[in-house]
């Protein structure tokens, strides 16, 4: 029987990551990500978990570790955050290319300078287009169940490519909830055992990661990025079968609210709850508001999100994220695109929010709400906007 | 006309771009490009076995006397061999046409 | 719901406290959400933290700025925050110290409804330590009923082993000599 537990949603993830008996986690630790391998590596040590820990020298060497565990046909686990997945970064670009089914729980945060331990999605957002498949958890629960489905999808050979679950750091990695927990059957039915199309292996010699010449590099590029879009079919079919095994169910793109809905506001990851929140109180004034939540951000969910939202006469997109000298955040540039010159689709505002810890609010909702109304009638100077940020 | 020239196409590349037969690179004719061959004093050479270690690209084999000879389909030419020889029983010389 | 805001010092054991009031909660059956003030931790200095109980599912992850319920378990901690700011109306401040309620009034400027416990004596006493975490639950407990006594020492029991015992007795102590005044 699955176990209704009130625990940190840290510590949920690694039990998660011990239902589903990964095989090698090479980790490096980092605020606010610790508390996720701390447990980790207690739990192989307690010999709860028949698992190689790699107490590896840095991220730059986790992801490296990943690799080659992976490629000899190992369920392989990381975590990470911030300036550490930025170490990352260099080897991050190599699994989804060479089709490495890792799973990487990212517990989002700020980048430095200045140094900021706090949540935002700075750090995610520079590796947007590494390859891995990107989803993104508004609670504890989602946390653990993203963590399963994303061994299930990575691993089918149809997709064979890694996944990042992201995670808010500190307001989901740090935060006391109420969590189920499933059994440990229900999670052997849901990952069926790892089962590589091709890995290193002595008796059976290939080589992984050779050159491209001109000649074939493009060729490598388009089958990868048509591989990780036809991987939603499997994402989503796959989120159909935990609703099955597990009764939550799980969609590319989300909505709250949104019948009738003329403003929507447009999240990603934990802040989405406070804007139901929100959503509810100003529909309470008789305000026609509702929410879309994007839950795939890579692949990136095009027909669902116009499905979801291009009723709305008005799109208030919140970003993470602050690229500098950029026309706007990431979500704003992507739903832009989406909807360029399509006919009737909605106006596109796009706000900066909760940058580096800074709590995101119902008021802060009711404010792009409002500003996104003003915004309809009269076009703002700049394609985005800072919200709650000081002048003087 | 633009010219294509792609040497695979994205629907028929291998998974993940591996290398799937192993010892493939015997197929590639390394030795056409050389501008320098090997050629072995036999007189000098004392069948020590350096140039075959050295050889980056493995182009040395024993022959039934022991002397060993560079497979002129893989020689590119380096002149490795040339250098490490302790008995400079190895003279590079220019390749003709 | 019920929210509640913590203050302690770093190092006391307050988000400690907030993590077993909101897993008694959910024992119980509720809903509820403990978090830190997730600030750089540094021993002494005044910290937050924050707890939510509910009979629905909790959607909001802001911090807590309008508490119904402000637990305060160090004693100096009055004259150096504004421990009842954003306070409901009818909300409460629970306090560790030694002085009377006309006093408390007096010297913290307090008008709301609030709740008394000499704290540290029932921690020096009770657990040899001013560590008064566990003991003002006890205070909470009697004050405010947020939580079960029974989910609350099974939390506890868990969370300290063989320690239990003694901060349950704290706990009890306090929850028998909390004085609460409207
Ligand atoms: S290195 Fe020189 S001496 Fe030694 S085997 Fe080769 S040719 Fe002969
Ligand atoms: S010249 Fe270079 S490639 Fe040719 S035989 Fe000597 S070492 Fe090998």
């Amino acid at each position: 029987m699955a176990r209704r537990v009130g625990v940190e949603v840290s510590i949920a993830i690694a039990e998660a990551v011990k239902l589903a008996k990964a095989e090698v986690i090479p980790a490096y630790p980092i605020t606010p990500q610790t508390h996720i391998v701390e447990h980790l590596s207690e739990i192989v040590a307690n010999g709860e978990l028949d698992a190689e820990f790699i107490p590896v020298e840095s991220e730059h060497a986790a992801m490296s570790a990943c690799c080659g565990s992976s490629a000899a046909g190992a369920r392989t686990f990381t975590s990470s955050s911030s300036q550490g997945l930025s170490l990352m970064s260099e080897v991050l670009y190599i699994p989804p290319a060479m089709r490495l089914p890792i799973v990487n729980v990212v517990a989002n945060r700020a980048m430095s300078a200045p140094i900021s331990i706090w949540n935002d999605h700075q750090d995610i957002m520079v590796q947007r287009d590494t390859g891995w498949i990107q989803t993104f958890a508004e609670n504890g629960q989602e946390a653990v169940d993203l963590t399963l489905h994303a061994f299930r999808v990575a691993e089918d050979r149809r997709v064979s490519l890694p996944i990042i679950v992201n995670i808010d750091g500190f307001t989901l990695s740090h935060v006391i909830e109420p969590i189920e927990l499933p059994d440990q059957e229900a999670v052997d039915a849901y990952i069926p055992p790892f089962k590589p199309r091709y890995k290193l292996d002595p008796r059976k010699p290939i080589s992984m990661g050779p050159v491209g010449i001109p000649e074939v590099y493009t060729e490598a590029k388009v089958a990868q990025d048509n591989i990780i879009k036809n991987s939603k079919k499997v994402i989503v079919k796959a989120w159909k079968e935990f609703a099955e095994q597990f009764g939550r169910e799980y969609n590319p793109v989300e909505t709250y609210r949104t019948d009738d809905a003329e403003i929507m506001l447009v999240t990603m990851g934990s802040i989405s709850e406070t804007a139901m929140t929100a959503v509810d109180k100003m529909r309470d004034a008789g305000q026609k508001v509702g929410l879309v939540r994007i839950r795939l951000w890579r692949p990136f969910p095009g027909p669902e999100f116009r499905k979801a939202a291009g009723k709305a006469k008005v799109l208030a997109v919140i970003d993470r994220t602050l690229p500098p000298g950029a026309l706007c955040g990431p979500v704003g540039a992507e739903l832009r695109s989406l909807f360029y010159k399509i006919p009737g689709s909605p106006k596109i505002f796009s706000f900066v929010a909760g940058l580096g810890g800074r709590d995101v609010t119902v008021a802060r909702f009711e404010e792009i709400v409002e500003k996104a109304k003003k915004y309809a009638k009269k076009r703002p100077k700049e394609l985005y906007e800072v919200i709650g940020v000081r002048e003087k | 006309m633009a010219v294509n020239d792609a040497i695979v196409g994205w629907k028929t590349i291998t998974w993940g771009c591996h290398v799937l037969e192993p010892g493939n690179s015997a197929e590639f004719r390394t030795g056409d490009w050389r501008s320098q061959r090997p050629v072995v004093d036999k007189e000098k050479c004392i069948k020590c076995g350096m140039c075959w270690i050295f050889c980056p690209d493995m182009a040395y084999s024993q022959d039934d006397e022991g002397y060993y000879e560079a497979d002129m389909e893989y020689c590119k030419g380096c002149g490795i061999c040339a250098h490490e020889c302790p008995k400079d029983a190895i003279t590079m010389v220019a390749e003709e046409g | 719901m019920k929210e509640v805001r913590l203050h302690g010092r770093g190092g006391q054991g307050g988000v400690t406290s907030a993590e077993l009031v909101a897993i008694a909660a959910i024992d119980e059956g509720k809903y509820a959400q403990a978090f830190p003030s997730f600030g750089p931790e540094r021993r002494g200095a005044p910290v937050a933290a924050f707890i939510r109980v509910s009979d629905e599912k909790i959607r909001t992850r802001e911090k807590v700025y309008t508490p119904d319920i402000v637990l305060v378990l160090d004693p100096a901690l009055p004259s150096l925050v504004d421990v009842a700011a954003g306070l409901r109306d009818d909300g409460i401040v629970i306090l560790n110290t030694h002085l009377t309620e006309a006093e408390v009034r007096k010297e913290f400027g307090l008008k709301c409804k609030l709740a008394m416990v000499d704290a540290t004596k029932i921690a020096i006493e009770v657990l040899g330590l001013p560590i008064t975490n566990t003991t003002m639950l006890g205070a909470l407990l009697k004050a405010t009923g947020i939580v079960s006594q029974s989910h609350l020492e099974e939390a506890l029991d868990r969370r300290f082993g063989r320690i239990a015992e003694k901060n349950k007795k704290a706990l009890q102590r306090a929850f028998d000599e909390t004085v609460v005044a409207a």
